[in-house]
């Protein structure tokens, strides 16, 4: 159960293949109507019927906010992934209904900042396509510096280039061009905001960076859904619902604990918004704890699990389910 | 230390080092010794990237500590309003990796923290100690004049004579607490006043 994520009947009402790695995915309301507003940075959680397999991934809204007749995303093929995105790739073609949920934010602009500089590296650079058009229609202050691999993979920056001009900056990693963070995060006027959304690498690298330079965390925002990792197949007790269940490769805790017909309450799905935190009963053996949400300590404790995105290996674990 | 009451009511901690480029203090009176304090505690050479700048009270105490600190810049003004414009300048050229602490009584931590909310710094992520006087500023939320220093319960409003009860109603925006008629059902019943923040 997703919490407060009413589900939206669409139609995909496009399919754009944008580079070799990336496609994007035009939905629209089966009933014609308006979808409802969302703001820069929102995303949703997209429903994939794969045969018995029912998977839910979320993906960053990437049209302007000022639009809602129709709701965008962009995914990248991950060949080696669980398959959600070779899914979307292979399988959804224009014309096909679909579910999506509700919009939801975990990654915000803070109105309040005098500026807004912006960090994407690769597919990262999405929830920013919505942020920049929100910010660009009230005439916002903000700068985006994005990383890519190479030009052909510099999704939408030629778009970004031609909106917004001299406010973009691109790097590229095969002409080994680099952020220059230090200078970047020491010339700022007062008052700005950081956003980072990318490869888990660079947020870290990024959150470090500035907290050394004195950033306050409250002028941080960062937002990486991790996608659930494959692992060792495990079992679980649930002992609020007396359940036994085994967690295989290729499926999440999370996913587990669904198909197993118990409902927790989710919304990221990706480690980063809490909802589908668990309280451990008991456990022997270790945990691979792959979120953004417990803090280090928490992680230590065994006390706590994010089952969306965390598993788990050695002989039993019985989870407040 | 002011108790907790309402949610806005603000509540003070004790200053700490923080990460940072460039640290501002603003204090007055004995606020000076909260920047002492936490000099003790402060890494080598962190007065070096400082600049205090001190409000002394009527006694003049303190001058010599915070010069003793050897901070960058040391500054030294004879009220609120005549650093403002200063405080206005300095906050206009900084960049992030500039801190903020602020210390002593509470109506200078609210209007320094007014300036820094304008200047883009989120409240939460300056550093506040409460020292000496717990006198309140006052807006009346009939008139809307702020009056200065109360100390008692009720208050006279300065503006318009209303006698106010001073409520824990804090606004950041404005600085001030909210003063509300304390008698507007009959105006010849005058509770007594009592002086409560000191």
């Amino acid at each position: 159960m997703s919490t407060g994520t009413t589900k939206l009947d669409v139609v995909v009402s496009d399919v754009v293949p944008v580079n070799d790695l990336v496609t994007r995915f035009h939905f629209r309301r089966r009933d014609g109507e308006l979808l409802p507003t969302f703001s820069g940075g929102a995303h949703v959680v997209v429903e994939m019927r794969d045969g018995e397999r029912t998977r839910l991934n979320p993906y960053s809204l990437m049209g302007s906010p000022l639009d809602t007749r129709e709701y965008t995303i962009s995914v990248r093929r991950d060949d080696v992934g669980r398959g959600g995105s070779l899914f979307m790739h292979r399988n959804v073609r224009p014309g096909m209904e679909m579910v999506v949920s509700y919009p939801v934010n975990l990654f915000s602009l803070d109105l309040r900042a005098k500026k807004h500089l912006m960090l994407a590296g690769g597919i990262g650079i999405t929830p920013f396509m919505a942020q920049t058009a929100q910010l660009a229609a009230e005439g916002g202050n903000f700068e985006l510096h994005y990383t890519c691999r190479t030009a052909s993979l510099g999704t939408y920056a030629d778009v970004l280039r031609e909106r917004y001009d001299r406010r973009v900056r691109l790097y590229h990693d095969d002409l080994d061009e680099r952020i220059e963070l230090d200078r970047l995060l020491s010339t700022q006027p007062l008052g700005t905001h950081l956003y980072v959304c990318g490869p888990a690498g660079m947020i870290n690298w990024v959150r470090d960076r500035a907290a050394s330079f004195g950033w306050p965390s409250e002028t941080v925002h960062f937002e990486h859904f991790a996608a659930p990792q494959p692992g060792l197949p495990f079992d679980v007790t649930l002992a609020v619902s007396g359940k036994t269940i085994r967690v295989d490769e290729q499926q999440s805790l999370l996913e587990a604990i669904e198909a197993a017909g118990v409902d927790p309450p989710y919304l990221c799905r990706g480690g980063v918004c809490g909802q589908c935190e668990t309280n451990v009963v008991s456990y022997d053996g270790k945990f691979i704890h792959n979120d953004h949400w417990l803090s280090e300590e928490e992680h230590r404790s065994g006390k706590k699990i994010m089952p969306c995105v965390s598993r788990f290996e050695g002989r039993s674990l019985v989870l407040e389910r | 230390m002011a108790a907790k009451s309402i949610i806005s009511r603000p509540v003070y901690g004790t200053l700490s080092p923080q990460p940072g480029k460039h640290h501002l203090f603003i204090a007055d009176a004995e606020g000076a010794l909260a920047i002492a304090e936490m000099a003790e505690r402060a890494p080598p050479g962190f007065f070096d990237d400082a600049e205090i700048v001190f409000i002394p009270g009527p006694d003049g105490n303190h001058i010599a500590a915070l010069d003793a600190l050897k901070p960058a810049q040391f500054h030294q003004a004879p009220s609120f309003a005549s650093l403002l414009p200063r405080l206005r300048q300095t906050l206009a050229n900084a960049h992030m990796g500039l801190r903020l602490y602020l210390s002593g009584t509470e109506g200078l931590i609210g209007q320094a923290m007014q300036v820094a909310l304008e200047a883009g710094i989120d409240h939460t992520s300056i550093q506040t100690e409460h020292r000496g006087s717990l006198a309140r500023r006052m807006q009346c939320v009939h008139c809307k004049g702020i009056t200065e220093n109360v100390t008692t319960q009720p208050a006279t409003c300065a503006h318009c004579g209303l006698l106010l009860l001073v409520r824990d109603h804090y606004s950041r925006r404005i600085a001030a607490f909210q003063g509300v008629c304390i008698n507007a059902e009959d105006r010849s019943e005058i509770p007594p006043m009592e002086e409560i923040f000191r």
